[in-house]
């Protein structure tokens, strides 16, 4: 019963998108205040009917009502609690449920934190937000419905991958379509305006916040999955240029670029028609993210001959929605206003060179990404674009990134002074090269890259925190700047912008650094070793005690002992499993990892040998010290925190100042 | 708008046009080269048999793992296996831990260099955690062959392939 309730709410939901699609825009063509007002309460409807969908669908999983085809496919009575419910969102159907779920609460979000837009332009990205759902809806309730039943009604569920059973991936997509849809508040936004044939800082501050939500979500999904990789399939890999890992990690370069060009906009009333360009774009890759994936299309083009009917509407879709509004950009953008003038060699101008820059290795990812679709359409040659390519074209592009953005926070708006800002820089860029030198000395038989790596994170890192010693003038403690109690004030009152940045670039510097590290200077060491064994990598001796056989809920599992030692004192005792899962069955390798701030050593076992010469009590490991890995996550989590506190600018909280004034007061929007 | 605030406005965006034109020209080399130098094809084993593939040249072989054919070397630690269409066969080695999912008569994809006496060298060996998966590649390297078994082999449906690179695991060798 529950299933066909959630069912029917996502039908009405679907109603209510069609409304709110329909009307307001109209209402706002006409000035209709009674039509523009049907959206909000459209927006809040079609959310609580989402919800009801959703849980009634997640209810299914919990209780395994194996009626329903989806939880057959994708569920097993004997799975933990955590993963039927994430196996929820873990096949196609279900993530297009959690997809509309979550456009319904930005929507409603939208609709309740956005008191002080103008009504017309309020209805008109509410009524862009339905049509968008509307497509979902449709999609979903014509292609890939997830209450379907199944008769006879098996008794037990196929289970899900084992692979997936695990915290990291749980919440790893959940995270990416927060993400993805957040930037179709953007798009929303963009298309409005271009509508109503406007844009200004206004503008820009109402979608800066959408923005960085997004950005700080697909920052947080992504990471998720890499460590995911990294700790699960068991060779210590945590980026893999894959097609899947790409269309993610696409919709995030254009993200970042929209962030830092609508602050153009926000403060000089400038770069207006790019940055909805890039709004418009940023939404296209989330789709193309979102719809590619997991239609199968990015590895295979035969997927749609396999399944013509969501091929052909995922097709069309994607022609309306993104041939539409760029068509409509076409039309209406040449009336935005020009906005202010600046010299190349200013804040702006670093800004427009970090579009530049994203937008253009954004392009080389995709071309990468559908290079072998392409040519096994064309040719029939069937080839793989594999890191070599990626690493060979994106590594180059974010070199000149990397420098600019230590510069770009000393620059000022308009024009800025080179003298003036090499004479800040001076002690940072000598310092760079000197790490740089060092590590060349030292690293004479090591990759080229390494040198670049630590001479670029060095170089933002010092940087990056020049910069905001400098904004609170700490070293100016004399008394005509307020002494020791001046500079306390000036940390108070530094705007949350700065924290925010600087957390964001510091946290990109110490993620070059740990990328750099643990790539060019990786120990790994395989083996077959009998207990008692020693092995030794990097400093550290690994002993193999052997190997006993486990329980867990759904798998058995053979446990690896290796003691750690460093200098004979010990550091850990690792304990790597390999695991036979019952349902489906399936064998996964657990690698055990211990994070030290110096680097993670891993360890992975293998099988035993039972076949060839090597017989007995004999086991391939395979074990890794990587240098500085744990500073990748501490990188990535330090770019959420900066957007994070980003979030809390006041700037960005007061979203109209004109209305500060004005009779509804400056309070709303929190 | 003023005359000089025009020519300004002008002048401004021949900046941008041409800083733009370089970064473009200078992602265009890169692509090119970074295509050229890193595409890998992928064949079958009677593609292998049949085209005089240049020696060292990196590829994907791809097949099922022919029955009886695995064992391991001396060294206990290199992996020997001949990677099958039905039609024809390529020996392989590969030194290094084997994916979980790695049987004979299973779908393998593995990348190397062919070796002058046509012993295929492995350093990286790609397997879908799936059990009942069938590489793409490999499936129609048996039509190729004429040795498909038709598609209740699975190749797996759009509804059950999973988010991430999931389940495809890449094991490099040494």
């Amino acid at each position: 019963m529950t299933v066909e309730i959630g069912h029917f709410s996502l039908i009405l939901a679907f109603a209510l998108a069609v409304i709110q699609g329909s009307l307001p825009l109209w209402g706002a063509v006409r000035s209709d205040r009674r039509l523009m007002t049907v959206a909000s309460g459209a927006a809040i409807g079609q959310l609580l009917f989402v919800v009801i969908s959703f849980l009634c669908l997640m209810n299914a999983y919990i209780v395994s009502d194996f009626s329903v085809l989806n939880v057959v496919a994708n569920s097993h009575s004997q799975k933990p609690l955590l993963y039927k419910i994430s196996g929820v969102w873990g096949n196609h159907e279900g993530s297009l449920l959690l997809w509309v779920l979550i456009l319904a609460l930005f929507g409603a979000a939208v609709d309740l934190w956005g008191r002080n837009l103008p009504l017309s332009f309020k209805a008109r990205v509410l009524g862009v937000q339905a049509l968008i759902a509307t497509g979902f809806y449709l999609f979903i309730l014509l292609t890939s419905n997830p209450f379907e039943r199944v008769f006879p009604v098996p008794l037990e569920g196929r289970g899900l991958n084992p692979l997936l059973q695990d915290p990291g991936l749980a919440f790893h997509p959940p995270f990416l379509y927060l993400g993805y849809v957040g930037l179709s508040i953007a798009f929303s936004f963009a298309v409005a305006a271009l509508i109503e044939g406007r844009v200004d800082p206004v503008w820009a501050r109402w979608v800066r916040p959408w923005t960085l939500a997004a950005w700080v979500f697909l920052t947080i999904g992504i990471a998720l999955g890499s460590w995911w990789a990294y700790y699960e399939l068991g060779w210590g890999g945590w980026w893999f240029w894959d097609p899947v890992e790409n269309a993610s990690f696409m919709p995030w370069l254009v993200a970042t670029a929209l962030l830092h060009s609508a602050i153009v906009v926000e403060k000089r009333d400038s770069l207006k028609s790019w940055t909805v360009l890039l709004a418009i774009i940023a939404f296209s890759f989330s789709l193309l993210g979102t719809f590619l994936v997991r239609s199968g299309v990015l590895t295979s083009v035969h997927a749609f001959a396999t399944d013509p009917e969501r091929g052909v509407f995922i097709l069309i879709f994607l022609c309306l929605v993104i041939g539409g509004s760029l068509t409509l950009y076409a039309l209406k953008s040449g009336q935005l206003q020009p906005g202010g003038l600046f010299a190349p060699f200013s804040r702006e101008g670093a800004l427009v060179f970090n579009n530049l820059l994203l937008s253009v290795s954004t392009a080389t990812v995709l071309l990468g990404t559908l290079y072998p679709l392409f040519l096994d359409a064309v040719t029939g040659d069937k080839v793989s674009v594999g890191p070599p390519y990626f690493n060979g074209t994106f590594i180059p592009l974010m070199i000149p990134l990397v420098i600019a953005m230590g510069v770009a926070p000393h620059l000022s708006w308009k024009r800025a002074d080179v003298g003036a800002v090499w004479g800040r820089l001076r002690v940072v860029s000598v310092l760079s090269v000197i790490a740089a030198l060092v590590t060349a000395y030292l690293n004479s038989k090591g990759p080229v890259m390494a040198v670049a790596g630590v001479g670029l994170g060095v170089w933002l890192l010092l940087a990056t925190l020049q910069d905001f010693f400098a904004k609170l003038r700490l070293t100016s403690l004399r008394a005509e700047s307020g002494g020791l109690q001046g500079a306390a004030k000036r940390v108070r009152h530094l705007p949350k912008s700065v924290w925010g940045m600087t957390f964001a670039h510091g946290g990109m510097a110490i993620l070059i650094l740990g990328v750099t590290a643990s790539s060019s200077w990786q120990t790994e060491v395989l083996d077959i070793v009998k207990p008692g064994d020693v092995l030794h990598v990097a400093g550290y001796d690994f002993t193999f005690t052997g190997v006993e056989p486990v329980a867990g809920p759904n798998y058995t599992a053979l446990r690896g002992h290796i003691q750690v030692t460093k200098n004979g004192v010990a550091v850990k005792a690792l304990q790597p499993e390999s695991r036979t899962y019952f349902n489906p069955p399936m064998e996964t390798t657990e690698a055990a990892i211990h994070s030290m701030p110096g680097g993670d050593l891993f360890a992975v076992v293998g099988e035993r040998q039972t076949r060839g010469e090597a017989e007995g009590d004999r086991w391939a490991v395979r074990l890794y010290h990587k240098p500085l890995l744990p500073w990748l996550w501490a990188g990535a989590a330090l770019m959420v925190l900066g957007g994070l506190v980003s979030l809390t600018d006041r700037r960005l909280r007061v979203g109209a100042p004109k209305k500060r004034m004005g009779h509804h007061g400056g309070t709303n929007a929190h | 708008m003023s005359l000089s605030s025009v020519s300004a406005r002008k002048r401004r965006r021949l900046y941008m046009v041409v800083g733009g034109l370089a970064v473009l020209g200078v992602a265009v080399a890169l692509v090119l080269t970074a295509l050229e130098e890193n595409i890998v094809f992928f064949y079958g084993p009677s593609e292998v048999k049949e085209k005089q593939l240049p020696m060292g040249q990196r590829f994907r072989l791809g097949g099922l793992v022919e029955d009886g054919s695995y064992k391991m070397l001396p060294d206990g630690i290199t992996h020997a296996f001949a990677i099958t269409d039905g039609a024809e066969a390529v020996q392989v080695y590969y030194k290094g831990l084997l994916p979980d999912l790695f049987r004979e008569g299973q779908g393998v994809v593995t990348e190397g260099t062919l070796r002058p006496d046509e012993v295929f060298m492995a350093t990286e060996v790609l397997a879908k955690h799936d059990e009942n998966y069938m590489p793409k590649e490999v499936a129609e390297a048996l039509k190729k062959a004429g040795t498909w078994q038709g598609d209740g082999h699975g190749v797996s449906g759009s509804g059950d392939t999973p988010e991430k690179g999931e389940g495809e695991a890449v094991f490099k060798g040494q």
